[in-house]
């Protein structure tokens, strides 16, 4: 069924679902007061409680894997099966070389698949479902693998120290009759909004301080937030559990409110202030934290947002396979639990900050 | 290591692929297209279910060249439960915590970087054993 003349609601012609969902989160913890420690001397007001950091063995690749592995053990289906595998990040491994054929690779994905790596800051991990949505729902593809994940970092002593974590999420799109939620339709904003962005060879990324807030986050997320459920004739009330991307504690919360979703509806998938803004992660990480929490017939609204800049806007419902899949890997709050803290010294040398030659 | 000889080893390497016997079930590992127990010839693919136990391990404070960027790290004899043993870098564990006995899982992680321009050299290591654990207690 095609869509009518003039929708803006994207919603494939064959229904499609989640079949499997995985996150990783690195063991290691920066509290926020240590990065205050060092730079203000405590003084600086703390947007979270602590970030996730990843080890010097890990990068979006490694992160990538074990997501995707958690999302196969619940998919329950043959690797070989696979005919996309899609990451989006902004901190890929290589500036030239996929991370995606690595995973597909040692999903035992390959040869027969495509593969390729998406970018859009913090929205490139939605917008491969969005993809995958696609490529399963026109029959070109049974099954589809989307990630977002990211290995953040923000300039020494710069506001986005405090919050660049790590971590990310999986997903395996396929037929909506195998899937333990179903995406009822999904709905992008963007414009030409530049209020974060990094240069080839740059480190560190540069943004526009205040201008982040009000057009760039708030305008792109309650607006694809506000038409989704308007093009699926729903509202705030209908949705056991909305999540919204999480720069910081205070902006998914604020969005929600102006939306009108109470604070119950969104403290499932409300991550950041635990593993910090894991980027291409972090409205997806969000979301497998809602699946592992979710019932049946719930209803979930995901709103990811990316600087830029664009928001992507799903409405998904669980199925009653849902509550079989959710044991088979480990839960997000599990990893959220496996928690090492470290030092600032240590967190310099885990990410890279020490000159050593 | 010259690239051809990464890329030919990729897939045992990532994903602790080996190969099994047709003729006595053995398990091989890393696959050597010969059993090591009844000398038929042995190509058939094997995925081992990565879980397995510390048979020995040393830590390793003067690392060789390329891995200086890891130290101190712990490398370990790991027996899987299928059988064959492997040496591989333990991670996700404080080295002072590692004991003979211990159950460990694998995960694959950056074994090395080739220098600042050249490849990044991914494989297996292992870790305790946490997510079957955390999986199987869920499902309980
Ligand atoms: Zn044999």
């Amino acid at each position: 069924m095609d869509q009518p003349e003039g929708s803006q609601l994207m919603r494939p012609a064959r229904e499609v679902g989640l079949i499997g969902y995985g996150a990783y989160v690195p063991r290691f913890r920066l509290p926020a007061s240590e990065v205050a420690r060092v730079w203000t001397e405590g003084a600086s007001a703390l947007p979270i409680q602590e970030k996730a950091v990843a080890g010097l063995d890990e990068d979006v690749a490694t992160m990538s894997i074990e997501a995707a592995r958690n999302t196969m053990a619940r998919a329950g289906i043959d690797p070989t099966e696979i005919r996309a595998v899609w990451v989006g990040s902004e901190s890929h491994p290589y500036a030239v070389k996929p991370t995606s054929t690595i995973v597909a690779e040692a999903l035992g994905a390959v040869p027969n698949t495509q593969a390729a790596d998406w970018q859009f800051a913090c929205k490139a991990g939605t917008e491969a479902v969005q993809a995958a949505m696609g490529f399963v729902g026109s029959g070109m593809a049974r099954y589809a693998l989307a990630i977002g994940m990211d290995t953040a970092q923000g300039r020494p002593g710069d506001a986005l120290e405090y919050t660049a974590g790590a971590g990310g999420a999986a997903f395996l799109i396929g037929p909506a009759e195998e899937a333990l939620a179903v995406i009822e339709g999904s709905y992008s904003f963007v414009t030409d909004t530049p209020d974060f962005w990094r240069r080839p060879h740059e480190k560190y990324p540069e943004h526009g301080q205040r201008f982040t807030g009000e057009p760039a986050y708030f305008k792109h997320v309650t607006t694809a937030a506000q038409r989704l459920l308007e093009f699926t004739h729903t509202t705030p009330a209908d949705y056991a559990h909305a999540i919204f991307h999480q720069p910081n504690v205070k902006f998914p919360q604020r969005a929600g409110k102006l939306l009108g979703f109470a604070n119950e509806q969104i403290e499932a998938g409300l991550l950041v202030g635990e593993i910090g803004n894991t980027y291409a992660g972090s409205a997806m990480i969000g979301l497998t934290a809602v699946l592992d929490a979710a019932k049946p017939g719930d209803r979930i609204l995901l709103v990811s947002f990316g600087s830029g800049a664009g928001s992507d806007a799903f409405a998904l419902r669980c199925t009653p396979v849902l509550a079989e899949r959710q044991g088979r890997a480990p839960k997000t709050r599990d990893y959220i639990a496996r928690r090492t803290e470290i030092d600032y010294a240590t967190y310099a040398r885990l990410r890279g900050k020490l000159v050593m030659e | 290591m010259e690239i051809s000889r990464h890329w030919r080893l990729q897939q045992q390497r990532y994903g602790l692929v080996g190969e099994v016997c047709p003729h006595c079930d053995i398990k091989i590992f890393p696959p050597r297209d010969v059993c090591p127990n009844c000398a038929g010839e042995a190509k058939t693919l094997f995925q081992f279910s990565g879980r397995g136990e510390v048979y020995s391990y040393t830590t390793i404070y003067e690392p060789p060249e390329g891995f200086e960027g890891n130290a101190p790290y712990t490398v370990a004899i790991v027996k899987l439960e299928e059988g064959p043993m492997v040496t591989a870098q333990l991670t996700d564990v404080d080295n002072n915590r590692v004991s003979i006995g211990m159950p460990v899982e694998m995960v694959t992680r950056k074994l090395r970087e080739d220098g600042k321009r050249g490849m990044l050299i991914y494989g297996y290591k292992f870790r305790p054993v946490w997510s079957h654990q955390s999986a199987n207690q869920l499902a309980a």
